[in-house]
């Protein structure tokens, strides 16, 4: 059974998917998803528990072993991610069937989890696979029910949301087939080990640095790398908030995974640093991203569209990390992968309690809540000051290695650049707890009461595991600089 | 004793914390409730004095709590600068707390739960600063106590309050993460470690230019040491309750910021290292102007609270500068300037919320013939006012003493001029309040009330405090032998 775990981790929430067409009551199906999710979630916390243990994993789908076979590959890098998609996945999950109540009609709400559970097999799929065509398989597959799950929104704008997150989905999912396809041309095999084989032999062509380039353009775009972002904020903002708290902490994740996978692991740092300036583009992207995406985010009305873009920004950390082309740089990037994951989780999760009780995500329908809703809205208040980077909290640990790379470069101007960017967060924070802390309610509204425990109750874990991760870094820590350093170390 | 040191130690820090609880739990019983705070206040008080007892007979204490990142952990130890605030902080508390009892009821403000729930978690921040065995740790009770104040700042609700909120959290949470940050990761690079170390951490070989850009970036970045041009929060945090602006805003919180540049100063630069940067110099002069200037428009302010804020940032240039001088004689004077100036500008709060209590009134002017009617009141402001001066017999006097030695020893000319200017502005803007109250016709008919002094609780409190200011006089020498411990190396202190 041990054995199977690689393909387990895809295969459970696969199946379990169109099983849940065999349970039809919304409350069944929601407890069997989140059956289906946990198992999801213990498999990959055992991947990793091996993978630390005993090193990188192969699996030969089917027996047939590799290049022709697929194969799936379980390293430090993957396994970490899988277990970021899994618990989130799992975590939100328990507040669904609540919150769905209010924002999707009940005959839509088993083809929720339908496409909730698809969605999850296609980020875990493209994840654990090590091979290059099924990543395109699989990010059709999370990308397709992702348009469905946005275009469930209540709001009708959801609709043109999710068409303008179809097209650039699109684009960017046919230029990743066309690098794909390139590299295919040149080398005649998918298995990502045998491309990091091969292509070195054909790397000066214009064929295989034209595939890099789309291939980068391509998942640029699934990671809303400013300035291909501009599908996120609308496509969070009006997605039911139960599907942005789930794709906010784990979509950008999926994406930088492939990027990271396909610079390092297969195209190999001395091509892919070399092919293109891409140390001086992605962090001047990253730092436009910073700058420009926080600073939009503090005139923003909808808190929805405030998070979303502070996710553009926090995007660009990432990317910067990226950018330094270090083992330190890198760590940070992985590191702010999973932390990033659990303060925007944590936040998003609150505004579905707040979008359960209020119904509303607007700036000013905050007003008074933090008397009506004390304990959502010092879920935000933590939640706030881990993405600010106070001490105590995951976000320090981000923003701390991130500066740390950058010293340790002799870019000094980069970390104070880093470090003023964290301050636009201190702006776009604040202005939401003095407004749920300070203003009156608006006369006339109806007080509302404090959120449902089974919305509390993930809240709340997630508020405390930015806090726990933030104190004791030990497993994050340790294995996003391993797997950084095993990054390095196979080109090295 | 049952408890070893440590464990106070830690005590001192989580029980602060941990007793919001039982204040929440009591919420509805206010005086069962204030007995928490008090019986809190003493028990850390007699922590820190046992810590005293034995950081004096040699004993090391230190705790190690937790490794937040490989190499950096937090942990405490007991060294003498920390044990000089640890004392002033936790003594200060006990007789604000009895203060605030009697402000907050004659006042009869709101949300006093809340109120000593904050005040108590920013205790427990003072402490975590003051016991901080290296910078990391020290930077997260910094945080702690920024935020735990911002409540007690916007205590009020108001459109004021919040403003003043947002300039208080602003400057201090922007320095502190922009600069103050940028300098600890910088140390953290260059020098490995961040542990504070007698003689400083810094490798000989290192570039002064950059360790130059580093105490620039330490100075502007400890916010709470209010050097100009960052010290606008301090003012704004004057809407807050006068209690706070007393404790934490006279003396926890800005006094945090002063102890950390000494700290830093002394500790992680080391005072040799210190002499020859190229940019000690010019923050100096830095220090001093914010010492005249702030002298300045404090003359110029009517109301009360605000000119005993420009003047605490005015007293606080006087620490920085201790630090800067980088000789035994600025580190003496500066550290003892902590705690004199923490006695009498707590004093001087204690007296401006008195007034408000008892008369009403805000504005300097209109003290007239006040004295008549408070004279208990006005008598310690009196002697308050001349521990800020320092002349005798306020014990001022002595840590001003030690930074003219100390100006004049490293023959800075310019700083003495300033010290000694800066004197005379404090005698301008501070006794003419005294003379007015004491002097002065009270302009109104109703001047036949009578005597009618603050709540008892407010006067026990500045009766303890006027106290201390001439005792500190008449016996200088514990603080003062702490105060030059700091710079010996054989001396007891750090936990390695």
């Amino acid at each position: 059974m041990l054995v199977h775990l690689p393909i387990l981790q895809v295969i459970v929430p696969l199946i379990a998917a169109p099983a849940c067409l065999i349970l039809r009551r919304p409350k069944l199906v929601w407890l069997f998803a989140l059956l289906a999710s946990s198992l999801a979630f213990i498999i990959s916390m055992l991947l990793l528990q091996q993978v630390m243990a005993t090193g990188t994993i192969s699996y030969e789908l089917g027996g047939w072993s590799p290049p022709w076979g697929i194969e799936y590959r379980i390293d430090k890098l993957n396994a970490f991610i899988a277990l970021i998609i899994s618990g989130i996945s799992t975590v939100v999950l328990l507040a669904a069937q609540t919150s769905i109540e209010k924002e999707i009609p009940k005959d839509k709400q088993t083809l929720f989890y339908i496409l909730y559970l698809l969605s999850l097999t296609g980020m875990l799929g493209i994840v654990t696979t090590g091979d290059a065509f099924n990543v395109f398989v699989f990010l059709e597959i999370s990308s397709l029910s992702a348009y469905s799950l946005i275009a469930l929104g209540k709001d009708r704008r959801a609709l043109w949301a999710s068409f303008q997150y179809l097209i650039m989905g699109t684009i960017g999912a046919t230029f990743i087939l066309i690098g794909i396809g390139l590299m295919y041309q040149m080398t005649g095999t998918l298995n990502m080990a045998d491309l990091a084989e091969r292509l070195p032999a054909v790397a000066e062509t214009r064929t295989i640095t034209t595939a890099y380039v789309f291939f980068i353009v391509g998942v640029c775009l699934k990671l809303a790398l400013f300035p291909l972002h501009f599908w996120l904020p609308n496509a969070y903002a009006y997605a039911p908030s139960i599907v942005t708290a789930f794709f906010a902490a784990t979509s950008t994740k999926v994406a930088a995974y492939l990027l990271i996978r396909f610079t390092f692991s297969i195209f190999g740092i001395s091509f892919s640093f070399t092919a293109l300036p891409i140390e001086t583009m992605f962090l001047v992207m990253g730092l436009l991203g910073i700058f420009i995406a926080s600073t939009v985010a503090i005139y923003q009305d909808n808190i929805k569209h405030v998070f979303a873009y502070s996710s553009v920004a926090q995007v660009g950390y990432m990317i910067v990390g990226f950018s330094l082309s270090t083992p330190a740089g890198l760590t940070a990037m992985l590191l702010h992968m999973f932390n990033h994951a659990l303060m925007k989780g944590a936040l998003f999760m609150a505004l579905v309690a707040i979008m359960y009780r209020v119904g509303s995500s607007k700036i000013t329908d905050l007003q008074g809540l933090g008397r009506q809703m004390p304990l959502t809205m010092a879920a935000i208040v933590v939640g706030g000051l881990s993405l600010i980077g106070v001490p105590l909290t995951v976000g320090f640990v981000s923003k701390w290695y991130l500066v740390v790379a950058a010293i340790e470069k002799g870019w000094w101007w980069l970390a104070g650049l880093v470090l003023l960017g964290s301050l636009l967060a201190v702006i776009y924070v604040w202005r939401i707890v003095e407004t749920a802390y300070f203003k009156a309610p608006v006369l006339g509204q109806q007080p509302v009461k404090e959120a449902p425990m089974a919305i509390l109750v993930p809240v709340w874990l997630l508020v405390s595991a930015n806090v726990y991760f933030g104190i004791d870094t030990r497993l994050s820590v340790e294995i996003a600089a391993s797997a950084a350093k095993s990054l390095f170390g196979v080109v090295q | 004793m049952i408890f070893s040191l440590d464990t106070l130690l830690q005590l001192c820090i989580l029980l602060p914390i941990v007793s919001t609880i039982g204040i929440v739990a009591l919420r509805h019983n206010q005086n069962l409730r204030e007995m928490v705070s008090i019986v809190t206040s003493l028990i850390v008080l007699c922590s820190v004095v046992f810590i005293y007892l034995g950081l004096q007979s040699g004993e090391s204490i230190s705790v190690h709590w937790l490794q937040i990142l490989p190499g950096l952990s937090v942990s405490f130890s007991v060294e003498p600068l920390g044990m000089i605030f640890a004392l002033i902080a936790s003594f200060l508390w006990l007789i604000t707390i009895i203060y605030a009892i009697g402000y907050m009821r004659g006042h009869n403000e709101d949300h006093q739960t809340r109120f000593f729930c904050c005040f108590a978690v920013a205790i427990g921040g003072v402490m975590g600063v003051a016991f901080a065995d290296n910078l990391l740790t020290l930077f997260i009770f910094y945080e702690v106590l920024t935020l735990s104040t911002y409540p007690l700042v916007t205590h009020a609700g108001t459109d004021a309050a919040k403003r003043g909120g947002r300039v208080y959290l602003g400057i201090l949470l922007t320095t502190s993460i922009a600069f103050f940050l940028f300098a600890i990761l910088g140390t953290w690079v260059i020098a490995g470690t961040l542990d504070f170390t007698q003689g400083g951490v810094f490798p000989e070989d290192a570039n002064t230019t950059l360790l130059g850009f580093l105490l620039v970036l330490f100075v502007f970045g400890i916010g709470k040491a209010a050097i100009m041009p960052f010290h606008r929060w301090l003012p704004a945090a004057m809407v807050a309750p006068t209690p706070v602006s007393a404790l934490l805003h006279a003396v926890a919180v800005v006094k945090a910021g002063v102890f950390t540049v000494m700290k830093v100063s002394v500790l992680i630069f080391g005072i040799d290292l210190l002499s020859i940067l190229p940019t000690t110099q010019p923050l100096l002069y830095l220090a001093g102007a914010s010492v005249l200037l702030a002298s300045f428009i404090a003359m110029r302010q009517d109301n009360l609270k605000a000119r005993l804020a420009y003047s605490t940032i005015g007293q606080l240039g006087y620490i920085t500068i201790g630090a800067l001088l980088a000789s035994s004689m600025g580190v003496i004077g500066g550290s003892m300037h902590i705690a004199m100036h923490a006695f009498g500008k707590i004093t001087l709060f204690f007296c401006a919320g008195a007034i408000l209590v008892a008369a009403h009134k805000t504005k300097v002017s209109q003290l007239d013939g006040l004295g008549r009617r408070m004279p208990f009141t006005m008598a310690a402001f009196f002697i308050a006012s001349l521990g800020i001066i320092g002349i005798p017999p306020a014990g001022g006097t002595w840590s001003k003493w030690y930074l003219l030695m100390g100006s004049l020893n490293t023959e800075q000319w310019t700083i003495l001029v300033i010290l000694i200017l800066s004197s005379l502005l404090n005698i301008a803007y501070l006794l003419p309040i005294p003379i007015r109250a004491f002097l002065f016709k009270e302009s109104t008919a109703n001047s036949a009330l009578g005597i009618k002094e603050a709540p008892l609780a407010c006067l026990i409190a500045i009766g303890i405090t006027t106290v201390g200011i001439i005792a500190l006089f008449m016996y200088p020498a514990p603080l003062y032998d702490l105060a030059s411990s700091i710079l010996q190396t054989s001396s007891i202190a750090h936990g390695q």
